[in-house]
């Protein structure tokens, strides 16, 4: 049965999360608005010089997270460390209320639209920190951090917009689930949706600022204050394509389990059930973005459309499909 | 002649479009928005009843969509089209690679170009040793790259290493298991079937003999039902657990079957068929789709005669589980085709696990028999089951209500052990409720190889996206200007070129020229400037 007190826990560790992410995106923001001229003057520098070469000035103590020198910092850059640490907090306690809720209804905690939802959000801003970490480390640094931190309030946003979403229209009381998905598959092929979602949202994040930015640099009278604080088109397109190129075998993956457990659950593998149909569609899509960053004369503006066409169709199949289509998969618990 | 090489032309052509990396782009596009409608319109395989529905909201729209075939986008001649060339494209793409590849297995790596500070990533430095020592500690570092060494025409010696080549071998096995996927897949449409059954759960028996014992049969293109594989199949009960919300929590369907020799010796087996756990036998698969409830009845004649009627009701609504259906009698002694279709009865209307009434109407608040009552009317008369006409288990032919030959003689609300008495002395009683499931048998001799090429399609994918295909040379040297009492020094020039995305080999390059150079790049060309460089192409 449920355990009423930790999914009340569970709810009360969602609703933090949210407001910490909320803070971390202002931050973010402030980070992004106020950065001003000093900073971009330093970022053009760091384009000029070359990477190796640009360490030397800019490694002046900004280790992610950790706020000790805060007085010999300009504060916007001081926001921009608020940001980080708020985001790996709001990390923490949203992992916190997904694990409540597991334990409350001893099952994983992804059976129904809002779980999954919440589930999405977390490995979103999962892989932002990684990257964010990654690209930080001082021999990996293509961008100045302000620049690669100005990615962190865009991706907030659609995190902050699902998760209010999934907490208030698509909420569901913690329950068992339903004899279809009591199944340990659920934990296969959902973990792997949900991962490959998170990413691919990040993904999309990053192809949309790559337009912006490439409107930028095409015209740099164009979005001249927006533009220059963004990484170059460069760092913008590869962030996208690396974790699109990571998470396209877990997308594989996570349709076969999909089909796997279909066979065992439904009665066959492959039916054209609106989900599968639209699981397709973005698989076909992602494909074709892969093959569009490997032929001469896609690469940029059309790659990064067709990757931002896979997120809406992404998004569309988490939304459109569970809610208004009916399928095999309406068990959205609305 | 010109006419024949102007054709060869053409197919030439047209062969190197449909091969091209940009037709494959463009096809994979069309799939994607040939697939869209599939997604967005009710498709008749699926759910024939929303088709239906979709062609009375919009009578205008709806025969014309039908025509384009948007009712069965799967199925439909423009869908097959898109993805017989986006086949056709990706083998004409797959067998020149694979050629391409075999020859580049059997090659020698790449030698070292004459002018290595125009690769993408470039470091050298003079190191202590001779060029025989930087040679051999190269070659060391080296281990697991496919290496040649060559002697170049200026005297300076280099090695050639390339590594990476399982990322083609990934992508070939990807491609060609998609391929696998589409003929294995379409093998299954040929030779499988599927056919759904509704079983009563008190011991009734069900045999895979035919296709006429099944309710509904879908065959492959080549099945003609004639060599199903043959079992027998018994169901003793059905059991559901539900929550106190009313959700289910459990179904189980408690069973037995034979097949092979035990058809022969009459052996039964036990099985617990669950959701997500299908009975697996003699190539075919068992599944639990659904369930119900079947009331009985027993109509008791005037003359003392009874019969007694078992028949599945039909869901209506899958939360409460109310159902509707049509319990048909035959008055038994009537010989007289004219008294038989005067004297034919029918019980139906609604009945609800848990009884809740809303004014007088029946409905249901809950899926289990907690108050079993069924709402009927009993209709007398001509129940039209002569009349060549298919009718439905679960209705009576309205055809013959509305031209009065098919009476209504009572209507009632009735709980189990309840009877109701007609005009002629006849009772109807209602005795008790059985559970029935719907079986799902499904045959797919493919399924196996389906998911082996699943399975080949990931791995696949994942090597050919994870493993970088690289290059490096080291080319050494004799310092100029060391004279023969000098300690031995040499000049060491590495290159590297990352030969699909560069993303990332700019690290692994500057560890190995670290490592090759044997210096911490102070005296060399700042290994982190050149892989800078190589970022940028
Ligand atoms: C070929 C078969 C399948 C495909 C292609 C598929 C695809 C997907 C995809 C893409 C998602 C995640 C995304 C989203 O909502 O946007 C998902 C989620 C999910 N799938 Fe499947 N699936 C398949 C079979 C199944 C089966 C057989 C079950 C269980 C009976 C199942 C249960 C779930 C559940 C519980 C979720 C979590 C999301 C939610 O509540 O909406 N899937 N599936």
């Amino acid at each position: 049965m449920v355990n009423e007190m930790l999914s009340n826990y569970s709810d009360m560790a969602f609703a933090t999360s949210v407001v910490i992410y909320i803070a971390a995106m202002l931050l973010y923001f402030a980070e992004f608005a106020y950065g001003g001229r000093k900073q971009s003057a330093r970022t053009r520098e760091a384009h000029l010089v070359t990477a190796g070469a640009a360490e030397s000035d800019s490694s002046t103590g900004e280790r992610v997270g950790r706020i000790d020198t805060p007085s010999k910092r300009p504060l916007s850059e001081r926001f921009g460390g608020m940001a980080v640490s708020m985001t790996v907090l709001g990390a923490l306690v949203h992992a916190a209320s997904l694990v409540f809720r597991g334990v409350a209804t001893g099952r994983a905690p992804w059976g129904n639209m809002y779980e999954f939802g919440s589930a999405i959000c977390l490995a979103a801003v999962t892989a932002w920190t990684i990257v964010l970490f990654r690209q930080m480390r001082a021999e990996r640094r293509e961008s100045s951090p302000a620049q690669l931190r100005g990615l962190g309030g865009f991706l907030l946003l659609p995190v902050v917009l699902l998760l209010f979403l999934s907490g208030t229209v698509l909420y569901a009381r913690a329950a068992p689930l339903q004899p279809a998905l009591q199944s340990y598959w659920i934990v296969i092929h959902v973990s792997a949706a949900i991962v490959s979602s998170g990413a691919l949202l990040f993904a999309g994040v990053a192809s949309v600022l790559f337009m912006l930015r490439a409107r930028h640099e095409n015209n740099p009278l164009k979005l001249a204050r927006f533009g220059s604080r963004l990484p170059t088109t460069q760092v913008l397109d590869r962030m996208a394509y690396r974790a699109t190129v990571i998470i396209f075998p877990v997308w594989t993956f996570a349709i076969v389990a999909g089909a796997i457990w279909a066979e065992a659950a439904w009665g066959r593998f492959w039916g054209w059930d609106p989900k599968e149909t639209c699981s397709f569609i973005a698989w076909v899509v992602y494909a074709a973005y892969l093959h569009a960053r490997a032929t001469a004369g896609w690469r940029g503006v059309k790659a990064a459309w067709i990757n931002i066409v896979g997120l809406a169709v992404m998004i569309f199949n988490l939304f459109f499909i569970n809610i208004v289509v009916s399928g095999l998969h309406s068990y959205a618990g609305l | 002649m010109s006419r024949f090489r102007s054709l060869l032309a053409f197919l030439r052509n047209t062969w190197r479009g449909l091969t091209s990396m940009r037709t494959a782009l463009v096809l994979l596009f069309l799939l994607a928005m040939a697939a869209l409608p599939g997604a967005l319109i009710p498709q008749r395989s699926l759910n024939p009843a929303e088709v239906d529905k979709y062609f009375t909201e919009y009578p205008d729209l709806a025969p014309v969509l039908d025509k384009l075939g948007v009712f069965e986008v799967f199925s439909s001649v423009w869908f097959a089209s898109i993805y017989v060339l986006l086949f056709i494209s990706l083998i004409g793409c797959l067998l020149p690679r694979c050629l391409e590849y075999y020859k580049q297995l059997r090659g020698r790596p790449v030698r070292t170009p004459r002018n290595l500070t125009r690769m993408p990533h470039h470091a050298s430095a003079t190191v202590s040793g001779t060029p025989e020592e930087a040679l051999a500690a190269a070659r060391r570092r080296l281990r697991g790259w496919r290496k040649d060494e060559r002697e170049d025409d200026d005297g300076t010696r280099s090695i050639s290493a390339e590594r990476g080549y399982l990322r083609e071998a990934g992508n070939l096995v990807f491609h060609f298991a998609l391929v696998g996927l589409l003929v294995t897949v379409a093998g299954g449409k040929i030779l499988g079937y599927e056919g759904q059954v509704i079983v009563l759960a008190d011991g009734s028996e069900f045999c895979n003999s035919g296709t006429y014992n099944y309710d509904s049969f879908r065959a492959g293109l080549s099945v003609d039902g004639t060599q199903l594989s043959p079992f027998c199949l018994r169901v003793n009960d059905f059991d559901a657990k539900y929550q106190h919300t009313g959700q289910v929590a459990s179904y189980r369907v408690g069973m037995e079957y034979q097949s092979g020799a035990d058809l022969d010796a009459g052996t039964w087996r036990p099985y617990d068929l669950q959701v997500n756990h299908p009975l697996r036998i003699a190539g075919d698969r068992i599944y639990l789709t659904g369930n119900g409830y079947a009331p009985r009845f027993t109509v008791t004649f005037p003359d003392g005669a009874k019969r007694t009627q078992l028949t599945q009701w039909q869901p209506m609504d899958p939360t409460t589980m109310l159902s509707q259906g049509a319990t048909k009698f035959d008055q038994p002694g009537v010989t007289d085709d004219v008294r038989r279709r005067q004297t034919q009865l029918a019980v139906t209307g609604l009945f609800a696990p848990t009884a809740a009434y809303q004014g007088k109407v029946l409905s249901s608040q809950f899926p289990d028999l907690l108050d079993p009552t069924a709402a009927v009317d009993v209709l007398r008369g001509d129940l039209g089951l002569d009349s060549g006409r298919g009718q439905s288990i679960f209705g009576v032919d309205q055809k013959m209500v509305e031209s009065g030959r098919l009476k209504k003689v009572a209507r009632e609300n009735v709980r189990v052990g309840e009877e109701i008495r007609l005009d002629d002395g006849t009772t109807v009683r209602f005795d008790g409720v059985e559970r029935w499931a719907n079986l799902q048998i499904s045959h797919d001799p493919f399924q196996p190889y389906v998911l082996g090429f699943a399975v080949a399609l990931i791995f696949g994918i994942s090597a050919s996206l994870s493993i970088k295909r690289r290059r490096i040379w080291v080319r050494v040297a004799p310092a100029p200007g060391t004279g023969a009492d000098d300690p031995a020094r040499t000049v060491v020039e590495v290159g590297g070129l990352a030969r699909t995305d560069q993303a990332g080999y700019g690290e692994e390059f500057t560890r190995l020229a670290k490592d090759l150079l044997g210096t911490d790049g102070s005296d060399a060309e700042s290994p982190g400037a050149a892989s800078a460089r190589g970022r940028k192409s």
